[in-house]
């Protein structure tokens, strides 16, 4: 449902500031949200400043300077530290992106560093992914074939290969998902784009044989069809990957199959 | 185990961005909004004409007014920008024009085309009616 507030145990309430040191010389501030289920205080916005001299490159980098050196309470997730992996993925400056692979020279000004928009908050950084994931295995992500394999495996042309590239790259970091309006306010119902990427990576690959069954499924006035085309989606994904397109496509494979 | 507190939700409309692509798609919703109400004053204009002419005069003086012109160049530009963004959106469904810099251009190109075509409609309209 379409709620522009947050509720009142949601809202977000000014923290503290941990300054830096008085001979740190490239001082630059990150407000991050923080939130602690032990207390059940509302969420609040702590400022860290950070000396950009004794700090690496990426607000990934900035943040682990911040739980080894300033707050170990921080918890955010992260693993791989080069945009693989999906983990440390959070609202910067404005847009959902990978911390490890977003410089911190590209943010004017204070960097702010909210949790995914719209989610169930665990615990500072962290969100509750999993309805995404229930999402994610409602598509039946894994090859659907019945026949038998002609040669004991089954082979691709390059070109049906071809048309998996734009979805496969996809680390289920759930940036766009979290970006779309439309999954904001009909998440219980609507699959969101990093789903429906992922359906039409199966749609479109030559050896899956339950093609109709994944149209099916999707051909629903929420499921799919809750996508409005505001692109928020692609606009955001740190990989450069185009979900809104996929989107389109599995609608105009709807369209053509009627 | 005692119960847990609701976890809270996290920030969304008032911390994400506002972009080319969201503000363009929350605009076709709110000009479409806005056409709704331009259809009820178009009904409420014509079935004026047809009350009889004391009816009209007075219509003719309220949309006339300041106001009234204000609120139908208002109404001009929903339906110009209504009309090519729904061309644009039409465009999406054939499957094309999905890339980011794509995506950028036909926004703007359908923000000033709509400005340009308000503009030129209401420039039409005083040079015919001359103002009054």
């Amino acid at each position: 449902m379409v709620e522009f507030s947050l509720p009142p145990g949601s809202k977000v309430r000014p923290g503290r500031t941990y300054k830096a040191a008085a001979d740190a010389a490239r001082i630059k501030r990150f407000n991050v949200y923080r939130y602690d289920p032990d207390t059940g205080d509302n969420p609040r916005l702590d400022t860290f400043e950070i000396d950009l001299d004794a700090c690496g490159p990426m607000v990934l980098d900035a943040l682990l300077k911040i739980k080894d050196e300033v707050d170990t309470t921080l918890a955010f997730r992260r693993s791989c530290r080069e945009g693989v992996c999906g983990s440390c993925a959070f609202n910067i400056d404005g847009t959902n992106t990978l911390a490890c692979i977003k410089p911190i020279d590209e943010v004017p000004g204070d960097v702010k560093i909210y949790p995914l928009p719209h989610m169930a908050v665990v615990k500072d950084l962290v969100v509750d992914l999993s309805l995404a994931y229930a999402q994610y295995a409602a598509i039946k992500p894994w090859l659907q074939a019945d026949s038998a394999a002609a040669d004991g495996e089954r082979c691709q042309s390059p070109e049906e290969r071809a048309k998996l590239d734009g979805s496969w790259e996809c680390v289920l970091c759930f940036c766009c998902q979290t970006s779309c309006p439309s999954y904001w306010w009909n998440e219980e119902k609507y699959l969101g784009p990093a789903i429906l990427l992922q359906a039409y990576r199966w749609i479109a690959d030559s050896r899956d044989e339950h093609t109709a069954e994944r149209l099916d499924f999707l051909d629903d006035p929420f499921r799919l069809y809750r996508c409005h085309t505001i692109m928020n989606c692609t606009s955001t994904c740190p990989k450069d990957l185009n979900p809104g397109k996929a989107i389109a496509e599995i609608k105009k494979l709807q369209a053509q199959r009627r | 185990m005692a119960t847990q507190k609701q976890r809270p939700l996290s920030p969304h409309l008032l911390i994400y961005r506002p972009q080319i692509t969201s503000v363009l798609s929350i605009a076709h919703r709110f000009t479409g909004v806005v056409l709704s109400f331009g259809a009820l004053v178009l009904t409420y204009w014509l079935t004026s004409a047809a009350y009889g002419p004391e009816a009209f005069a007075r219509a003719q003086a309220v949309l006339g007014s300041w106001f009234g012109r204000l609120m139908l160049l208002g109404l001009t530009f929903s339906l110009f920008f209504h009309f090519c963004n729904g061309i644009r959106h039409l465009v999406w469904d054939a499957g094309w024009g999905f890339e980011m810099n794509q995506l950028r251009a036909t926004g703007w190109l359908v923000v000033t085309t709509s400005m340009i075509l308000t503009l030129a409609s209401w420039f039409a309209a005083y040079a015919v009616a001359g103002g009054s």
